[in-house]
Protein backbone atom coordinates (compact mmCIF):
# COMPACT_ATOMS: atom_id res chain seq x y z
CA UNK A 1 0.00 0.00 0.00
CA UNK A 2 1.20 3.48 -0.82
CA UNK A 3 0.17 6.73 0.78
CA UNK A 4 -1.32 9.19 -1.69
CA UNK A 5 -1.60 12.84 -0.73
CA UNK A 6 -3.70 15.24 -2.74
CA UNK A 7 -5.15 18.68 -2.38
CA UNK A 8 -8.78 18.07 -3.30
CA UNK A 9 -11.07 21.04 -3.79
CA UNK A 10 -8.65 23.09 -1.71
CA UNK A 11 -8.36 20.63 1.19
CA UNK A 12 -5.36 18.42 1.91
CA UNK A 13 -6.45 14.79 1.82
CA UNK A 14 -4.60 11.52 1.93
CA UNK A 15 -5.26 7.81 1.87
CA UNK A 16 -3.59 4.47 1.35
CA UNK A 17 -4.07 2.50 -1.83
CA UNK A 18 -2.46 -0.07 -4.08
CA UNK A 19 -0.19 1.31 -6.77
CA UNK A 20 -2.62 0.02 -9.41
CA UNK A 21 -5.59 1.95 -7.98
CA UNK A 22 -7.02 4.38 -10.50
CA UNK A 23 -7.44 8.00 -9.46
CA UNK A 24 -11.20 7.84 -10.01
CA UNK A 25 -11.56 4.91 -7.61
CA UNK A 26 -9.39 6.67 -5.05
CA UNK A 27 -11.55 9.79 -5.27
CA UNK A 28 -14.81 7.87 -5.06
CA UNK A 29 -13.97 5.09 -2.64
CA UNK A 30 -11.21 6.46 -0.41
CA UNK A 31 -12.24 10.09 -0.33
CA UNK A 32 -15.98 9.46 -0.62
CA UNK A 33 -16.47 12.01 -3.38
CA UNK A 34 -18.86 10.18 -5.66
CA UNK A 35 -19.73 13.04 -8.00
CA UNK A 36 -16.99 11.89 -10.37
CA UNK A 37 -18.40 8.98 -12.36
CA UNK A 38 -17.02 5.85 -13.97
CA UNK A 39 -18.75 5.40 -17.31
CA UNK A 40 -16.88 3.42 -19.92
CA UNK A 41 -13.69 2.76 -17.96
CA UNK A 42 -11.81 2.85 -21.30
CA UNK A 43 -10.81 6.55 -21.65
CA UNK A 44 -13.61 7.31 -24.04
CA UNK A 45 -16.69 8.70 -22.30
CA UNK A 46 -15.29 11.47 -20.10
CA UNK A 47 -17.69 10.92 -17.17
CA UNK A 48 -14.60 10.77 -14.92
CA UNK A 49 -13.09 14.13 -15.91
CA UNK A 50 -11.51 16.09 -13.04
CA UNK A 51 -8.94 18.87 -13.08
CA UNK A 52 -5.38 17.99 -12.09
CA UNK A 53 -3.18 21.03 -11.46
CA UNK A 54 -5.68 23.09 -13.42
CA UNK A 55 -6.06 20.86 -16.48
CA UNK A 56 -8.88 18.48 -17.36
CA UNK A 57 -7.87 14.82 -17.26
CA UNK A 58 -9.63 11.47 -17.36
CA UNK A 59 -9.28 10.10 -13.85
CA UNK A 60 -10.00 6.53 -15.01
CA UNK A 61 -6.77 6.58 -16.98
CA UNK A 62 -4.42 7.87 -14.29
CA UNK A 63 -3.16 6.00 -11.26
CA UNK A 64 -3.78 7.65 -7.91
CA UNK A 65 -0.03 7.37 -7.21
CA UNK A 66 0.71 9.30 -10.42
CA UNK A 67 -1.47 12.13 -9.15
CA UNK A 68 0.02 12.18 -5.67
CA UNK A 69 1.18 15.67 -4.70
CA UNK A 70 -1.11 17.36 -7.21
CA UNK A 71 -4.09 19.60 -6.79
CA UNK A 72 -7.40 18.07 -7.85
CA UNK A 73 -10.72 19.76 -8.48
CA UNK A 74 -13.83 17.59 -8.72
CA UNK A 75 -17.42 18.50 -9.47
CA UNK A 76 -17.99 18.89 -5.71
CA UNK A 77 -15.45 21.71 -5.65
CA UNK A 78 -17.11 24.00 -8.19
CA UNK A 79 -20.07 25.52 -6.37
CA UNK A 80 -19.17 28.11 -3.78
CA UNK A 81 -21.19 28.99 -0.68
CA UNK A 82 -24.48 27.52 -1.81
CA UNK A 83 -24.31 29.09 -5.26
CA UNK A 84 -23.93 27.05 -8.40
CA UNK A 85 -20.89 27.67 -10.59
CA UNK A 86 -22.00 29.60 -13.74
CA UNK A 87 -21.49 26.47 -15.84
CA UNK A 88 -23.66 24.40 -13.48
CA UNK A 89 -26.31 27.14 -13.49
CA UNK A 90 -26.24 27.25 -17.30
CA UNK A 91 -26.67 23.45 -17.55
CA UNK A 92 -29.73 23.78 -15.29
CA UNK A 93 -31.14 26.75 -17.16
CA UNK A 94 -30.64 25.29 -20.65
CA UNK A 95 -31.59 21.74 -19.74
CA UNK A 96 -28.09 20.47 -20.60
CA UNK A 97 -28.74 17.07 -19.08
CA UNK A 98 -31.31 14.33 -19.00
CA UNK A 99 -30.20 11.30 -17.01
CA UNK A 100 -27.27 13.28 -15.59
CA UNK A 101 -24.68 10.54 -15.64
CA UNK A 102 -22.26 12.34 -17.98
CA UNK A 103 -22.93 15.74 -16.42
CA UNK A 104 -20.06 15.95 -13.90
CA UNK A 105 -17.57 15.22 -16.69
CA UNK A 106 -19.34 17.57 -19.09
CA UNK A 107 -19.31 20.39 -16.57
CA UNK A 108 -15.63 19.88 -15.65
CA UNK A 109 -14.77 19.76 -19.35
CA UNK A 110 -16.73 22.95 -19.99
CA UNK A 111 -14.98 24.77 -17.14
CA UNK A 112 -11.58 23.71 -18.51
CA UNK A 113 -12.58 24.82 -22.00
CA UNK A 114 -13.74 28.22 -20.77
CA UNK A 115 -10.53 28.56 -18.72
CA UNK A 116 -8.48 28.00 -21.86
CA UNK A 117 -10.54 29.65 -24.56
CA UNK A 118 -13.11 31.70 -22.66
CA UNK A 119 -14.63 34.62 -24.54
CA UNK A 120 -13.79 33.16 -27.95
CA UNK A 121 -15.96 30.04 -27.95
CA UNK A 122 -18.22 29.22 -30.87
CA UNK A 123 -20.57 26.31 -31.44
CA UNK A 124 -17.81 24.67 -33.49
CA UNK A 125 -15.07 25.04 -30.87
CA UNK A 126 -17.40 23.86 -28.10
CA UNK A 127 -18.27 20.75 -30.08
CA UNK A 128 -14.57 20.12 -30.75
CA UNK A 129 -13.88 20.65 -27.03
CA UNK A 130 -16.43 17.95 -26.19
CA UNK A 131 -14.57 15.40 -28.32
CA UNK A 132 -13.67 13.36 -25.24
CA UNK A 133 -17.11 13.34 -23.60
CA UNK A 134 -20.04 11.16 -24.52
CA UNK A 135 -23.70 11.84 -23.71
CA UNK A 136 -26.25 9.21 -24.66
CA UNK A 137 -29.37 11.28 -23.88
CA UNK A 138 -29.31 14.87 -25.00
CA UNK A 139 -27.90 14.79 -28.49
CA UNK A 140 -25.48 17.47 -27.21
CA UNK A 141 -27.56 20.43 -28.43
CA UNK A 142 -28.47 21.77 -25.02
CA UNK A 143 -25.02 21.01 -23.62
CA UNK A 144 -23.48 23.19 -26.33
CA UNK A 145 -26.09 25.89 -25.66
CA UNK A 146 -25.38 25.78 -21.93
CA UNK A 147 -21.61 26.08 -22.40
CA UNK A 148 -21.96 29.02 -24.79
CA UNK A 149 -24.32 30.73 -22.36
CA UNK A 150 -21.95 30.14 -19.44
CA UNK A 151 -19.04 31.45 -21.49
CA UNK A 152 -20.94 34.64 -22.28
CA UNK A 153 -22.02 35.00 -18.65
CA UNK A 154 -18.49 34.52 -17.36
CA UNK A 155 -17.04 36.93 -19.96
CA UNK A 156 -19.48 39.57 -18.73
CA UNK A 157 -18.40 38.82 -15.17
CA UNK A 158 -14.75 39.25 -16.15
CA UNK A 159 -15.46 42.57 -17.86
CA UNK A 160 -17.36 43.83 -14.84
CA UNK A 161 -14.43 42.87 -12.63
CA UNK A 162 -11.93 44.79 -14.79
CA UNK B 1 -5.16 -4.41 -13.91
CA UNK B 2 -2.49 -6.70 -12.49
CA UNK B 3 -0.51 -5.45 -9.51
CA UNK B 4 2.44 -3.22 -10.24
CA UNK B 5 4.95 -1.12 -8.29
CA UNK B 6 5.18 2.60 -8.96
CA UNK B 7 8.40 4.62 -8.88
CA UNK B 8 8.68 8.35 -9.48
CA UNK B 9 11.98 9.19 -11.17
CA UNK B 10 13.59 12.48 -10.21
CA UNK B 11 16.14 12.62 -13.04
CA UNK B 12 17.00 10.87 -16.29
CA UNK B 13 19.84 8.99 -14.54
CA UNK B 14 17.46 7.96 -11.75
CA UNK B 15 14.93 6.68 -14.31
CA UNK B 16 17.49 4.64 -16.22
CA UNK B 17 18.80 3.17 -12.96
CA UNK B 18 15.28 2.23 -11.83
CA UNK B 19 14.60 0.63 -15.18
CA UNK B 20 17.77 -1.47 -15.13
CA UNK B 21 16.98 -2.60 -11.58
CA UNK B 22 13.50 -3.72 -12.69
CA UNK B 23 13.83 -5.71 -15.86
CA UNK B 24 10.10 -6.33 -16.24
CA UNK B 25 9.35 -2.68 -15.61
CA UNK B 26 8.25 -0.03 -18.08
CA UNK B 27 8.75 3.68 -18.40
CA UNK B 28 5.49 5.55 -17.84
CA UNK B 29 5.01 8.97 -19.38
CA UNK B 30 1.47 10.31 -19.83
CA UNK B 31 0.16 6.76 -19.71
CA UNK B 32 -2.59 7.40 -22.25
CA UNK B 33 -1.77 4.12 -23.99
CA UNK B 34 0.06 2.20 -21.28
CA UNK B 35 -2.51 2.58 -18.47
CA UNK B 36 -5.34 1.69 -20.87
CA UNK B 37 -3.42 -1.37 -22.02
CA UNK B 38 -2.73 -2.42 -18.41
CA UNK B 39 -6.41 -2.05 -17.56
CA UNK B 40 -7.19 -4.51 -20.32
CA UNK B 41 -4.49 -6.81 -18.94
CA UNK B 42 -2.72 -6.69 -22.28
CA UNK B 43 0.36 -5.36 -20.50
CA UNK B 44 1.53 -6.28 -17.02
CA UNK B 45 4.78 -4.48 -16.18
CA UNK B 46 6.10 -5.40 -12.73
CA UNK B 47 7.15 -1.79 -12.18
CA UNK B 48 6.26 1.61 -13.58
CA UNK B 49 8.89 4.32 -13.74
CA UNK B 50 7.11 7.66 -13.96
CA UNK B 51 8.93 10.23 -16.12
CA UNK B 52 6.47 13.11 -15.75
CA UNK B 53 8.26 14.71 -12.83
CA UNK B 54 11.69 15.06 -14.42
CA UNK B 55 11.95 18.80 -15.10
CA UNK B 56 14.48 18.62 -17.97
CA UNK B 57 12.16 16.38 -19.97
CA UNK B 58 9.46 18.99 -20.19
CA UNK B 59 9.23 22.07 -22.37
CA UNK B 60 9.83 23.48 -25.83
CA UNK B 61 12.94 25.46 -26.65
CA UNK B 62 13.57 27.33 -29.86
CA UNK B 63 16.95 28.59 -31.02
CA UNK B 64 16.60 30.36 -34.35
CA UNK B 65 14.98 27.68 -36.51
CA UNK B 66 16.08 24.79 -34.33
CA UNK B 67 13.28 23.30 -32.24
CA UNK B 68 13.76 21.00 -29.24
CA UNK B 69 10.76 19.41 -27.55
CA UNK B 70 11.29 17.57 -24.27
CA UNK B 71 10.02 13.99 -24.28
CA UNK B 72 7.55 14.53 -21.42
CA UNK B 73 5.97 17.60 -23.03
CA UNK B 74 2.21 17.03 -23.31
CA UNK B 75 0.44 17.39 -26.64
CA UNK B 76 -1.57 20.35 -25.28
CA UNK B 77 1.66 22.33 -24.69
CA UNK B 78 2.88 21.69 -28.23
CA UNK B 79 -0.55 22.60 -29.62
CA UNK B 80 -0.66 25.87 -27.66
CA UNK B 81 2.95 27.06 -28.17
CA UNK B 82 2.86 30.43 -29.96
CA UNK B 83 6.65 30.43 -30.45
CA UNK B 84 6.46 27.07 -32.19
CA UNK B 85 3.39 28.06 -34.21
CA UNK B 86 5.34 31.04 -35.54
CA UNK B 87 7.89 28.79 -37.27
CA UNK B 88 6.20 25.39 -37.64
CA UNK B 89 2.41 25.63 -37.27
CA UNK B 90 1.89 22.17 -38.79
CA UNK B 91 3.30 20.37 -35.74
CA UNK B 92 1.07 22.45 -33.42
CA UNK B 93 -1.95 21.54 -35.53
CA UNK B 94 -0.96 17.88 -35.46
CA UNK B 95 -0.62 17.91 -31.66
CA UNK B 96 -3.93 19.75 -31.26
CA UNK B 97 -5.85 16.99 -32.98
CA UNK B 98 -4.54 13.99 -31.06
CA UNK B 99 -7.27 12.23 -29.07
CA UNK B 100 -9.31 14.71 -27.05
CA UNK B 101 -8.48 17.67 -24.74
CA UNK B 102 -8.08 15.46 -21.65
CA UNK B 103 -5.78 13.02 -23.43
CA UNK B 104 -3.74 15.95 -24.76
CA UNK B 105 -3.20 17.20 -21.21
CA UNK B 106 -1.53 13.91 -20.23
CA UNK B 107 -0.15 12.25 -23.37
CA UNK B 108 3.42 13.16 -24.32
CA UNK B 109 5.47 13.30 -27.49
CA UNK B 110 8.10 10.91 -26.10
CA UNK B 111 5.47 8.39 -25.04
CA UNK B 112 3.76 8.57 -28.41
CA UNK B 113 6.88 7.91 -30.47
CA UNK B 114 8.30 5.27 -28.12
CA UNK B 115 5.00 3.40 -28.46
CA UNK B 116 4.95 3.94 -32.26
CA UNK B 117 1.32 3.03 -32.74
CA UNK B 118 0.82 2.59 -36.49
CA UNK B 119 -2.09 5.06 -36.36
CA UNK B 120 -0.46 7.70 -34.14
CA UNK B 121 0.11 11.22 -35.46
CA UNK B 122 3.57 12.14 -34.13
CA UNK B 123 5.49 9.43 -36.04
CA UNK B 124 4.29 11.04 -39.30
CA UNK B 125 5.22 14.51 -38.04
CA UNK B 126 8.74 13.55 -36.97
CA UNK B 127 9.47 11.41 -40.00
CA UNK B 128 8.09 14.16 -42.24
CA UNK B 129 10.22 16.81 -40.56
CA UNK B 130 13.34 14.65 -40.67
CA UNK B 131 13.60 15.05 -36.90
CA UNK B 132 16.24 13.56 -34.64
CA UNK B 133 15.22 11.58 -31.57
CA UNK B 134 17.57 12.09 -28.64
CA UNK B 135 17.78 9.38 -25.98
CA UNK B 136 19.70 8.95 -22.74
CA UNK B 137 22.59 7.48 -24.77
CA UNK B 138 22.52 8.66 -28.44
CA UNK B 139 20.76 10.51 -31.24
CA UNK B 140 18.67 8.59 -33.77
CA UNK B 141 17.37 9.94 -37.09
CA UNK B 142 13.61 9.56 -37.46
CA UNK B 143 14.31 7.53 -40.63
CA UNK B 144 16.05 4.94 -38.46
CA UNK B 145 13.85 5.24 -35.37
CA UNK B 146 10.46 3.95 -36.53
CA UNK B 147 11.13 0.32 -37.40
CA UNK B 148 7.69 -1.33 -37.53
CA UNK B 149 4.36 -1.82 -35.80
CA UNK B 150 4.81 -0.68 -32.18
CA UNK B 151 8.53 -1.13 -32.84
CA UNK B 152 11.38 1.37 -32.64
CA UNK B 153 15.17 1.43 -32.65
CA UNK B 154 15.13 1.91 -28.85
CA UNK B 155 17.21 -0.68 -27.04
CA UNK B 156 16.23 -2.32 -23.76
CA UNK B 157 16.09 0.38 -21.09
CA UNK B 158 16.80 3.20 -23.55
CA UNK B 159 14.70 6.27 -23.00
CA UNK B 160 13.69 9.14 -25.29
CA UNK B 161 14.69 12.46 -23.72
CA UNK B 162 13.83 14.94 -26.49
CA UNK B 163 13.21 15.40 -30.19
CA UNK B 164 14.82 18.09 -32.31
CA UNK B 165 14.26 19.37 -35.81
CA UNK B 166 14.91 22.36 -38.02
CA UNK B 167 11.73 24.28 -38.74
CA UNK B 168 10.89 23.56 -42.38
CA UNK B 169 10.27 26.17 -45.05
CA UNK B 170 6.72 24.82 -45.32
CA UNK B 171 4.82 21.95 -43.77
CA UNK B 172 1.28 20.67 -43.53
CA UNK B 173 -0.59 17.77 -41.93
CA UNK B 174 -3.96 16.32 -42.80
CA UNK B 175 -5.62 13.30 -41.29
CA UNK B 176 -8.79 11.38 -41.76
CA UNK B 177 -9.95 10.60 -38.23
CA UNK B 178 -11.37 7.38 -37.06
CA UNK B 179 -14.64 8.98 -35.89
CA UNK B 180 -14.60 7.14 -32.55
CA UNK B 181 -10.96 7.02 -31.44
CA UNK B 182 -9.57 10.05 -33.32
CA UNK B 183 -6.60 7.97 -34.32
CA UNK B 184 -5.56 8.52 -37.93
CA UNK B 185 -7.23 6.15 -40.37
CA UNK B 186 -4.71 7.86 -42.61
CA UNK B 187 -2.61 10.92 -41.88
CA UNK B 188 -0.07 12.56 -44.17
CA UNK B 189 2.62 15.05 -43.17
CA UNK B 190 4.36 16.98 -45.95
CA UNK B 191 7.38 19.22 -45.45
CA UNK B 192 9.73 21.27 -47.58
CA UNK B 193 12.94 21.04 -45.58
CA UNK B 194 16.52 22.11 -46.16
CA UNK B 195 17.24 18.49 -47.01
CA UNK B 196 14.44 18.28 -49.60
CA UNK B 197 10.75 17.47 -49.68
CA UNK B 198 9.57 14.78 -47.26
CA UNK B 199 6.19 13.06 -47.16
CA UNK B 200 5.33 10.71 -44.29
CA UNK B 201 2.19 8.60 -44.01
CA UNK B 202 0.69 7.19 -40.80
CA UNK B 203 -2.40 5.09 -40.12
CA UNK B 204 -2.15 3.32 -43.46
CA UNK B 205 1.01 1.23 -43.75
CA UNK B 206 1.00 -2.39 -42.63
CA UNK B 207 4.46 -1.82 -41.11
CA UNK B 208 3.64 1.54 -39.56
CA UNK B 209 4.67 5.01 -40.64
CA UNK B 210 6.45 5.28 -44.02
CA UNK B 211 7.76 7.84 -46.50
CA UNK B 212 6.29 8.09 -49.98
CA UNK B 213 9.12 8.63 -52.52
CA UNK B 214 6.70 9.11 -55.43
CA UNK B 215 4.97 12.03 -53.69
CA UNK B 216 8.32 13.46 -52.60
CA UNK B 217 9.66 13.53 -56.17
CA UNK B 218 6.45 15.02 -57.54
CA UNK B 219 6.37 17.77 -54.91
CA UNK B 220 10.09 18.51 -55.28
CA UNK B 221 9.56 19.51 -58.89
CA UNK B 222 6.13 21.11 -58.37
CA UNK B 223 4.93 21.98 -54.85
CA UNK B 224 1.19 21.79 -55.45
CA UNK B 225 -1.69 19.42 -54.75
CA UNK B 226 -2.16 19.00 -58.52
CA UNK B 227 1.32 17.48 -58.82
CA UNK B 228 0.11 14.45 -56.82
CA UNK B 229 -2.84 13.64 -59.09
CA UNK B 230 -0.94 11.30 -61.39
CA UNK B 231 1.27 9.63 -58.75
CA UNK B 232 0.22 6.07 -57.99
CA UNK B 233 -0.28 4.82 -54.40
CA UNK B 234 0.42 1.12 -54.09
CA UNK B 235 -2.24 -0.57 -51.93
CA UNK B 236 -0.32 -3.80 -51.48
CA UNK B 237 1.53 -2.68 -48.33
CA UNK B 238 -1.42 -0.93 -46.72
CA UNK B 239 -3.57 -2.09 -43.81
CA UNK B 240 -7.04 -3.53 -44.20
CA UNK B 241 -9.31 -3.61 -41.17
CA UNK B 242 -12.94 -3.19 -40.17
CA UNK B 243 -12.68 0.58 -40.74
CA UNK B 244 -11.20 0.63 -44.22
CA UNK B 245 -9.62 -1.76 -46.69
CA UNK B 246 -6.24 -1.21 -48.35
CA UNK B 247 -7.70 0.25 -51.55
CA UNK B 248 -9.75 2.75 -49.57
CA UNK B 249 -6.66 3.73 -47.57
CA UNK B 250 -4.63 4.11 -50.79
CA UNK B 251 -7.17 6.68 -51.93
CA UNK B 252 -7.09 8.37 -48.52
CA UNK B 253 -3.29 8.62 -48.70
CA UNK B 254 -3.57 10.68 -51.86
CA UNK B 255 -6.47 12.80 -50.65
CA UNK B 256 -4.77 13.55 -47.31
CA UNK B 257 -1.46 14.33 -49.05
CA UNK B 258 -3.24 16.86 -51.26
CA UNK B 259 -4.97 18.43 -48.25
CA UNK B 260 -1.66 18.56 -46.39
CA UNK B 261 0.01 20.41 -49.28
CA UNK B 262 -2.89 22.85 -49.48
CA UNK B 263 -2.74 23.50 -45.73
CA UNK B 264 1.03 24.05 -45.97
CA UNK B 265 0.41 26.80 -48.52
Amino acid sequence: MTKVTLTVNGRAMSGECEDRTLLVHFIREKLGLTGTHVGCDTTQCGACVVHMDGHSVKSCSILAVQASGSSITTIEGLAGQGELHPVQAAFKEHHGLQCGFCTPGMVMTAVDLINREGGTLTEETVRAGLEGNICRCTGYHNIVKAILAADAEMATGRQAAE
Amino acid sequence: MYATSYHRASSVEDAVKLKSANEEGKYLSGGMTLIATMKQRLAAPSDLIDLRHIPVLRGISIDGRKVTIGAATPHADVAASRELAAICPAICKLAGHIGDPHVRHMGTIGGSIANNDPAADYPAGLLGLGATIVTDRRSIRADDFFTGLFDTALEEGEMVTSVTFEAPEKAGYAKFNNPASRFAMTGVFVAKTAGGVRVAVTGAGSSGVFRHPGFEQALASNWSADALGSVAVDASNLMSDMHANAEYRANLVKVMAKRAVISAG
